[in-house]
């Protein structure tokens, strides 16, 4: 293989698993110039067994609750001899580790203000002892502890908001990601490592066994978790909301619950289906809160929208912007709206505005592209930009951008 | 160089002298004063040192953990409630083979809650992998955490070392102490070479699963390493003696054995009380010794067995019970003699739990007592009556 | 006396997880790919590779059968086959 992963091939985590896929997009984002401290859980018995490991770094796992200290404790040794500036520290767990049991190792770490960065993968729920629940498990999921029977619906709380409580410690950075945005994933650790300071991130992973679904269907629980509304991606920085990522689209949360065989109790009975809608409650709260759904900008739209915010069921935004979705015909070329380089910044698909590009002078939309997340192509590229030079880079032909719809051409 | 000082003051200074590179620890009486004079060394620049202030035992014994994975010397010091919340964390230090010094400021543990000297709380620690040491006296104390740096860091040993003190008793004690130059510390402990680190240069898995096929091994060495302590300890006691001028440490120390018909065997501060009665009744006639065990683990069992063979009648004191059996080291004391020619009668007393004084009339007790018949566990000045109708 | 008490990096490749797959594995038809990685990027065993496009494959030595992949291909260019297939 030419790509050399610095989490190797050869662990024993259940195929599918999210919190595999999500442990090798953070070391490789962060390099190898890394110590990481592990808590006990699946990521550390599925990543080693004497005398074999995955890990290509130097990593240390003592207890459950302890990776925050023993993180500390590594940085604060690094400091003393001098290397903190080229190596940096990662802490990790699960979220029975991070939210239950290592929870107040973490929060004295963010108060003494380590140099470290913790990784929290969030599959909620105690997975390697056997799918017990945490305090991050989801309101009605089943767990071997919150088990459904005549008398329960699963789990009687809805989870503690993790990023808000670390945000609230005034670190630099708290962040959410979801392993269904695997470059996401990584512009955020590389965004995290580059902060002096503590720094939080909570990875949703999907847990096929824990959650009774189908090994190929962690991508699809991944982004449809993300596109009910029920796991809001939102980066704090400095304790204050700095960015959410919009839905153009929510999705019912049946569509994500009927998935996994962790919430079939909830289908089928009327008293279930009164539960799905105290689920969907959440999903709208969180969307409600945090603004999740966008209003499209005026300046394109050609006729006045309705309040996004306020209605659950609407037409896709994306369908609004009609006014700068042109079809590329040669004959409309005379039509094409201009843009300079400052306008066509102003379309860097953040925070529901449209994501473009300039190619050879002419101006495409890349909203639509599966491969292109909010503004951010594969980690690599930022909408908002001419992309004119770095396309001869790409492993790809041009003929990918001419698939786009053409908007506009560059001034100049 | 002789000072008047508080003991916990004095092992603060030892430490400084002892360079560690980051230190971490929590409050507990009886020892937050070392923690203390240690926050104010680093404050006034007196320490190249980062002080790490935990926010709780578990987590600054997982500090220093990390701290000592990366090749750094470290240090912590706890008592009591601290040792016993930091327990799975000093097992785990030990399985990793980390070369760590801490303090253990011996005070009773809870329920209930009492915060004065006994050794319940190193001695629950016993099976480790730790060394443990037990100072008698505050000159003790400080020479003992130099010589466990030298201790732990040995490649043939590289275990963590618990230091005992007794806590409010030396701790809080203010007596004339010899202090060393810097200069005498640095010949006794070069820098640490640490043996495993983590370092992206060379990068390895620490704290990896060691399933059914394999974990043995690494207990087996342990116990072999400690085996090895056993001849360290006394090499290293020899180099301090003629670096510093005078005995300190090593496995035991008999006092007045030679033709003693009755010794009591005991373990940090009480020995001191022990050998005062000594001196007293060898004035009276008296056949009588004491054994002060220094090292409690490694087990010092042929030292032991030597320093006691030929005595007739034996009594270990206690500052500690194993509760529904005895006394620990009446019982390690017993396992020495099992199935051995000489058998001396081996007498258990528990004395001095949670604090109470052991007077010199306790200890003359404690001799009379042995010409009777053997006992197992014998409560030292229980009393009862007073306690349950107390006011 | 010290046995070791630390692994060595990257040992985990001494074990084939390939021979875990039972029903399905992946099949690359590299004829639509895109180059867009991620494939690469969502393996949880880390061991599908490729540069340009249409060369992206895997290491049927340690592939699970998961189908992740084949889920997140934009352009449906990986199919998930029964075991048996020859490819």
């Amino acid at each position: 293989m030419a790509t050399k992963h610095l989490f190797a091939s050869g662990h024993t985590a259940c195929a599918g698993c999210g919190q595999a896929i999500a442990a090798r997009l953070v070391v490789d984002a962060a390099g190898p110039n890394v110590i990481i401290a592990n808590s006990t859980g699946c990521l550390e018995v599925f990543s080693n067994i004497y005398p074999r490991t995955a890990w290509e770094v130097p990593w240390i796992h003592s207890l459950f609750e302890n990776p925050a200290s023993v993180a500390s404790g590594v940085e604060a040794g690094l400091r003393y001899l001098g290397k903190l500036d080229k190596i940096r520290v990662i802490a990790q767990g699960g979220d029975g580790s991070s939210a239950d049991i290592g929870f107040q190792a973490i929060s004295g770490m963010f108060e003494r203000g380590h140099d470290i960065l913790y990784v929290c993968y969030d599959n909620g729920a105690y997975m390697n002892t056997g799918i017990q629940r945490s305090s991050q498990t989801p309101f009605d999921a089943n767990t071997t502890t919150t088990p459904p029977g005549s008398k329960s619906f699963g789990k009687t709380t809805p989870h503690k908001d993790l990023v808000r409580i670390f945000a609230a410690h005034d670190i630099p950075y708290s962040a959410t990601a979801s392993v269904a945005y695997p470059t996401d994933v990584q512009r955020k650790v590389k965004k995290a490592l580059d902060i002096r300071g503590p720094k939080f991130l909570q990875i949703y992973v999907p847990c096929p066994l824990g959650w009774h679904h189908d090994p190929g269907l962690t991508y699809n629980i991944a982004q449809l978790v993300v596109e009910t509304g029920l796991f809001p991606i939102v980066e704090y920085e400095n304790g204050e909301l700095a960015s959410v990522r919009t839905i153009k689209e929510p999705k019912p949360v049946e569509e994500y619950l009927k998935l996994q065989g962790r919430f079939r109790h909830l289908f089928g009975t009327p008293e279930g289906e009164a539960e799905v809608k105290k689920i969907q409650a959440i999903a709208d709260a969180n969307i409600r809160r945090l603004g999740l759904v966008k209003e499209q900008p005026k300046k394109e739209a050609a006729a006045a929208e309705p309040a996004a915010e306020e209605t659950a069921e609407k037409e896709t935004p994306a369908e609004k912007e009609t006014p700068a979705e042109k079809p590329a015909e040669e004959e409309k070329v005379s039509e094409l709206k201009k843009f300079t380089l400052e306008e066509l910044a102003k379309f860097d698909g953040k925070e529901g505005r449209p994501a473009y590009v300039a190619y050879k002078g002419k101006v495409y939309d890349v909203s639509e592209s599966a491969i292109w997340d909010e503004g951010d192509h594969l980690g690599m590229h930022e909408a908002g930009k001419d992309l004119t030079a770095e396309l001869e880079d790409a492993p790809h032909e041009e003929d990918n951008i001419f698939e786009m719809p053409l908007v506009g051409e560059l001034e100049g | 160089m002789k000072e008047f000082i508080e003991g916990s003051a004095a092992i603060a200074r030892i430490i400084k002298m002892c360079k560690p590179g980051v230190i971490s620890a929590y409050p507990i009486t009886p020892q937050t004063h070392i923690g203390e004079n240690l926050a104010q060394f680093i404050a006034d620049g007196e320490m190249n040192c980062e002080f790490v202030n935990s926010e709780s035992e578990h987590s600054s014994a997982s500090i220093i953990l990390g701290v000592s994975a990366v090749g750094v010397r470290t240090y912590n010091s706890t008592s009591s409630q601290g040792l016993l919340l930091m327990a799975e964390v000093l097992y785990s230090i030990a399985g990793m083979r980390l070369p760590l010094v801490i303090t253990c400021a011996n005070r009773a543990v809870s329920s209930p809650i009492n915060i004065w000297n006994d050794q319940q709380d190193s001695v629950t620690l016993r099976d480790s992998g730790w060394i443990q040491l037990y100072a008698e006296t505050n000159q003790e104390a400080c020479d003992l955490h130099i010589q466990a740096y030298r201790l732990a860091e040995d490649h043939n040993v590289y275990l963590p070392v618990m230091v005992c003190i007794d806590g409010y008793i030396l701790t809080h004690a203010v007596e004339v102490i010899d202090l060393p130059e810097q200069e005498q510390v640095d010949s006794l402990l070069p820098p640490l070479q640490p043996l495993h680190v983590l370092d992206p240069e060379a990068p390895v898995s620490m704290g990896v699963l060691y399933d059914p096929s394999v974990y043995t091994e690494t207990r087996y060495a342990i116990n072999e390493s400690m085996r090895e302590a056993l001849d360290m300890i006394p090499k290293i006691s020899s180099e301090f003696k003629e670096m510093f001028g005078r005995e300190s440490g090593g496995l035991l120390q008999e006092y007045k054995t030679e033709d003693a018909d009755k010794v009591i065997v005991a373990m940090g501060s009480v020995v001191s009380t022990v050998k005062d009665v000594v001196d007293e009744m060898r004035d009276e006639g008296e056949k009588v010794g004491a054994v002060k065990v220094i090292t409690h683990r490694p087990l010092p069992a042929e030292a032991l067995y030597n320093a006691l063979k030929h005595i007739p009648e034996v009594a270990v004191l206690d500052k500690s019970i194993s509760l529904g059996a005895a006394g620990p080291l009446c019982m390690d004391i017993r396992h020495v003699f099992q199935g051995k020619e000489a058998v001396p009668k081996i007498s258990g007393f528990i004395a001095g739990l949670g604090g109470r004084s052991i007077t010199k009339d306790s200890i003359r007790g404690i001799f009379d007592r042995l010409s009777g018949e053997q006992v197992d566990n014998h409560f030292v000045d229980l009393q009862v009556e007073q306690m349950v109708n107390a006011e | 006396m010290l046995v070791p008490i630390t692994a060595k990096p990257g040992t985990s490749r001494r074990n084939l997880t390939g021979s875990w797959r039972i029903a399905y594995k992946p099949h690359f038809l590299q004829q639509d790919c895109i180059a867009c990685k991620r494939c690469l990027l969502i393996c949880p065993e880390g061991c599908i590779d490729g540069d340009k496009k249409n060369t992206y494959h895997c290491d049927y030595d340690y592939c699970k059968g998961c189908g992740n992949c084949a889920a997140i291909c934009p352009k449906d260019d990986i199919e998930m086959v029964p075991e048996e297939t020859e490819l």
